[in-house]
């Protein structure tokens, strides 16, 4: 996997390069916080990355700048090819927190992007009340999200996210707020959602478990501010996975281990920073 | 079955106190019947404060011989237009300064100055503009009734959720469909949340609208009264525009429950 600048980036789905961010408080000009700094991530199609790191050290801002929601401070990011201008069309983004509408039902929730598209109703409805099933939820259509549990609301937000077939999958710890059980379940869903069509998929998480339970490669993040990449490793445990089972073979212990060392050291200080 | 018998006997009390009231309120003025101990003439305290007995005559002479009916339509009409109108001002420029910072930054100052005037007094010039019709009145409603549904849409579309406004962009909403699909159900929540408020005040401008001068209304009835001291007739006028008010609240929590089907309340489960 070569993450240098320009090689392979013409092929790639994703290519964040040389990025930095360096956030201006308002009221304060002179008052910086870097959280990025000269981050380079490229990501192949139908290829699966997870990006770990201690937290508040910058991932949901590699994430946010993929999604073209956030404008980095320097570098340059390709999707296909193509140079980003405004919203990244050909993603589609589970954020962490709650993002549905909660003024419109799990199926009016799930069929939004199509009404934006605006496919006719009749079809948007058909191929909604198909992902409602596909996710499992079939019979919870017309409950709102308040009346979902919160594993349900996700399941709602992959089907909204997935509806609209983006050829890139940005997700920002998506699982972060679920119990372990209902967390291995979506897990395992959405690897098996992924098998069907193998979009290319950037999955944010602080959990190194997760990350190489479902990823083909993780890439390690430093502590902030100014996070960059401080490893990759390929993960060539065996699919179809089950992320519960996999845990358990030495071979994902292994690699646990190795990242986890690497790791260790960056989550420490992060913990330091945020106590200070 | 114990909460509902509790509310049974609350029920009662409420009642009992309403009778209580008027009881004592007929006892009090009913000439005669209590020694005058404070007022000198028997009749003074009925002239005062009216006698519940010709008061509630009033108002079946009222209903039963139709005369009330115009002047409520007449009250009501007014009361709905300034709603109406209000609301859809407020909507539409809440949305129009919560997207647009600059301009919102200009009409600050005076949006906060016109807000704290005491709207009231415009009611003379809206009758020199508009004259003594319904018109004044609806200007009048709408003027209190606007700045509550302003300051909340205003309210509502500063605090849409940026997680939820970010991924309805990343779905493909063009910025015309965020504000139909995001911008402007949030602001409903909060217009619906005002509601009550927005309902009440349209009512009280077109009633104090009437008061001010009209020929037609509840409130016209009860300046005709004032102006010949018929305190009875003020105090039948104030029994049924009240009757009126409570009755525009309970349609409104009416609609409110239709329309806030997706808001959490507090009790969902069912026994079953």
């Amino acid at each position: 996997m070569s993450s240098a600048p320009g090689l392979g980036a013409a092929a790639a789905a994703l290519a964040l390069e040389r990025i930095s961010c360096t956030f201006v408080a308002r009221e304060d000009r002179s008052q910086r916080y870097t959280a990025l700094r000269d981050t380079t991530l490229v990501v192949a199609p139908g290829e699966f990355v997870s990006v770990v790191g201690p937290t508040g050290c910058g991932k949901s801002t590699l994430l946010n700048v993929a999604a073209g929601l956030l404008n980095p401070s320097a570098g340059t990011v390709h999707v296909f090819g193509e140079p980003l201008a405004g919203i990244n069309t050909r993603a589609g983004y589970l954020f962490q927190t709650e993002a549905l509408m909660p003024w419109r039902n799990a199926l009016d929730n799930i069929i939004a992007g199509l009404e934006f598209r605006e496919v006719a109703r009749e079809a948007a409805l058909a191929q909604g009340n198909e992902w409602l099933k596909r996710v499992g939820l079939g019979g919870f259509g017309d409950r709102y999200p308040h009346q979902l549990s919160g594993g349900m609301r996700k399941r709602v937000s992959l089907a909204q996210t997935l509806i609209v077939n983006p050829q890139i999958l940005l997700m920002d710890e998506p699982f972060a707020a679920l119990d372990i059980q209902t967390r291995q379940l979506m897990e395992n869903e959405l690897l098996e959602l992924w098998s069907a069509d193998r979009k290319s998929v950037v999955f944010i998480t602080h959990d190194l478990e997760e990350a190489i339970a479902l990823a083909d490669r993780v890439v390690v993040l430093s502590a902030g501010p100014e996070a960059h990449p401080i490893g990759e490793y390929a993960i060539d445990l065996p699919r179809p996975r089950d992320v519960a089972e996999i845990r358990l073979t030495p071979q994902f212990v292994q690699l646990h281990t190795e990242i986890w060392h690497a790791m260790k050291d960056e989550v420490l200080k992060g913990y330091a920073q945020q106590r200070q | 079955m114990r909460s509902n018998g509790n509310s049974l006997s609350l029920r009662a009390w409420q009642v009992l106190l309403l009778v209580a009231v008027f009881v004592g309120w007929h006892v009090i003025t009913a000439p005669g019947l209590l020694p005058a101990f404070y007022f000198g003439d028997p009749h003074r305290a009925a002239f005062l404060f009216g006698e519940p007995l010709k008061v509630f005559g009033r108002i079946w002479h009222w209903f039963f011989g139709g005369e009330i009916y115009r002047h409520l339509w007449v009250t009501l009409v007014e009361t709905l237009l300034a709603f109406f109108i209000g609301t859809v001002l407020g909507i539409a420029i809440g949305i129009w300064l919560a997207l647009a910072p600059k301009a919102s930054a200009i009409f600050d100052p005076y949006i906060k100055a016109i807000n704290a005037m005491p709207r009231v007094i415009l009611a003379p010039i809206f009758f020199v503009w508009f004259g003594l019709g319904i018109a004044s009145k609806v200007a009048l409603g709408v003027t209190l009734v606007f700045f509550i549904v302003f300051f909340n849409v205003y309210q509502g579309v500063k605090e849409v959720s940026p997680v939820v406004l970010a991924n309805a962009r990343m779905l493909g909403a063009s910025p015309r469909q965020l504000l139909r699909y995001v911008y402007l159900p949030s602001a409903m929540s909060w217009v619906f949340a005002s509601l009550h408020n927005s309902v009440g005040l349209a009512f009280v401008g077109a009633v104090v609208g009437e008061y001010l001068g009209s020929a037609e209304g509840v409130g016209y009835l009860i300046l005709q009264a004032e102006g010949v001291f018929d305190v009875n007739t003020v105090f039948a006028g104030i029994l049924v525009l009240t009757a009126f008010a409570l009755v525009l609240d309970w349609v409104v929590s009416l609609a409110e429950k239709r329309l806030m089907v997706w808001q959490p309340r507090s009790s969902e489960t069912e026994r079953i």
